[in-house]
């Protein structure tokens, strides 16, 4: 039986659910359709009931989603880390500050700084950071919009010489071909959180409510957090996720 | 925000930039198609094979092309154009211009092979043997320039790819779109769209009917 899953770039990107998936498909025998696409456009997906469920890293934005009743079930599956890259030579001297005042210095260096300015998940992180530091980069030259994922828009930058923040996992996938550096990071506001929401079939009676509650189970049992603790170990040296399924939003700093 | 000044200038780029990829296709398609149909050598029919694939070339395909060639790290990376309109205008171009060249060929093939033997037999010279050519093929040679225009207003895949859809800088109707598709913005994505096509429609009108007034005389 077919299951309509809506999730974000990063982890189709990352290929965190080209290990997922199968292992799930094994167990429940569900045929997984995976549409991935930026978080916007993802809830913008399910609202008009083209998704059973949907897995997504934008929390304020999910928030709103089931406060409007289109999905019945939110729950913490994952999390992984934003950080603040930029050129080796680093014009605006953000290397080792906090995220804060490394945009302030960014903002007063008018050092180039490439935002992905698509209304996914990173790129309202990237909004909620400014506002913490209380400037707006709208309109400035030096703050280019690119409007793509995030693989393109690390391209773009490198190109630039720019400043950019990026989940970790895409810069890990990608820094063998660009020359910017992690200049940023290990700071609890650029904690990057992932939750699965099954989508409500009051809504859209169309809606595959077991599939969905079965992929909620799955992604969120011993078994799909060993998965998603195990990936990407063996190639990066390094966890690209971190299962979260038994914590709460709280003690990962989420409002 | 629709219809604002950022739209405005979104369309402004599209045009500019696709207008002038036609321009320097016509430039490039219209001799060498003419070349391609009248001349006698070996080989020609295979440059016009390969001429032929090059009208079916994939948007994406010269996009990642382009960009290989532009990136720093790329044999053109010194001039430093990827992520400049100037970067779109040289993808576009090489997607629109095999297009006029084929049409073109296509269109002087098409006439009675006679006309040539008689023009030079006139009197004509070669160069007024063949604007008198171009002159009876001006229906399907118009035809090639809406071909190639609408190639290139279309695309999508070398614009994202060379342009970078940069607000203010590379953004263009048609990365437009898929931007505001990718927010979730369905109802901005389909008013770009219908601007598009209206802009589209306008301008293969306004070629049309040169086309007709030239033909009803």
């Amino acid at each position: 039986m077919p299951l309509l899953l809506v999730s974000t770039t990063s982890t189709q990107d990352s290929g965190l659910l080209d290990v997922l998936l199968p292992a799930f498909e094994k167990t429940s025998g569900y045929d997984v359709q995976l549409v991935s696409t930026g978080s916007g456009q993802a809830l913008k997906i399910a609202e008009e009931g083209n998704a059973d469920v949907i897995l997504l890293h934008s929390p304020s934005a999910e928030k709103e989603f089931m406060a409007k009743g289109f999905g019945i079930d939110r729950r913490l599956v994952m999390h992984n880390d934003f950080v603040i890259v930029g050129p080796a030579d680093d014009p605006a001297k953000i290397n080792g500050q906090n995220p804060i005042e490394a945009l302030n210095r960014i903002y007063r260096a008018q050092a180039s700084f490439v935002s992905r300015g698509d209304n996914s998940g990173t790129h309202v992180k990237e909004l909620a950071i400014w506002k913490l530091a209380g400037l707006d980069p709208a309109g400035q030259l030096w703050h280019i919009e690119t409007g793509q994922g995030q693989g393109a828009t690390l391209s773009i930058a490198n190109e630039k010489d720019g400043y950019a923040l990026t989940d970790r996992g895409t810069f890990l996938a990608y820094q063998d071909n660009i020359e910017l550096k992690i200049l940023v990071q290990n700071d609890k506001r650029l904690l990057n959180v992932y939750h699965v929401i099954t989508v409500n079939p009051e809504k859209w009676p169309q809606v595959n409510a077991k599939g969905a509650r079965a992929f909620a189970d799955f992604i969120t049992s011993a078994q799909g957090q060993e998965i998603i603790r195990e990936f990407g170990v063996e190639q990066y040296g390094q966890p690209l996720f971190y299962p979260d399924a038994d914590k709460t939003d709280l003690e990962l700093g989420l409002p | 925000m629709l219809f604002d000044n950022e739209i405005f200038q979104i369309t402004l780029l599209s045009l500019q930039v696709s207008a002038l990829a036609t321009l320097i296709s016509l430039l490039i398609g219209l001799p060498f198609g003419t070349w391609l149909a009248l001349g006698n050598f070996r080989g020609r029919s295979f440059m016009l094979s390969i001429v032929n694939t090059g009208m079916a070339l994939p948007p994406v395909v010269v996009g990642l092309v382009v960009a290989i060639s532009l990136w720093r790290s790329g044999p053109l990376g010194g001039l430093r154009l990827i992520y400049t309109p100037v970067a779109i205008i040289i993808a576009q171009t090489i997607i629109s211009a095999p297009v006029v060249m084929g049409l073109t060929a296509a269109a002087l093939e098409s006439l009675d092979p006679r006309l040539q033997q008689q023009l030079l037999g006139l009197g004509a010279s070669r160069l007024q043997m063949i604007w008198m050519l171009w002159r009876e093929a001006r229906l399907p040679l118009l035809a090639a320039l809406m071909a190639g225009f609408g190639s290139v207003i279309s695309e999508v895949g070398a614009s994202m790819m060379v342009g970078g859809n940069i607000r203010g800088q590379t953004r263009v109707l048609t990365t437009a779109i898929v931007l505001e598709t990718s927010k979730g913005e369905f109802d901005k994505a389909l008013a770009l769209s219908a601007l598009l096509l209206i802009l589209t429609y306008l301008i293969n009108l306004a070629l049309t009917l040169i086309q007709q007034r030239g033909q009803k005389k």
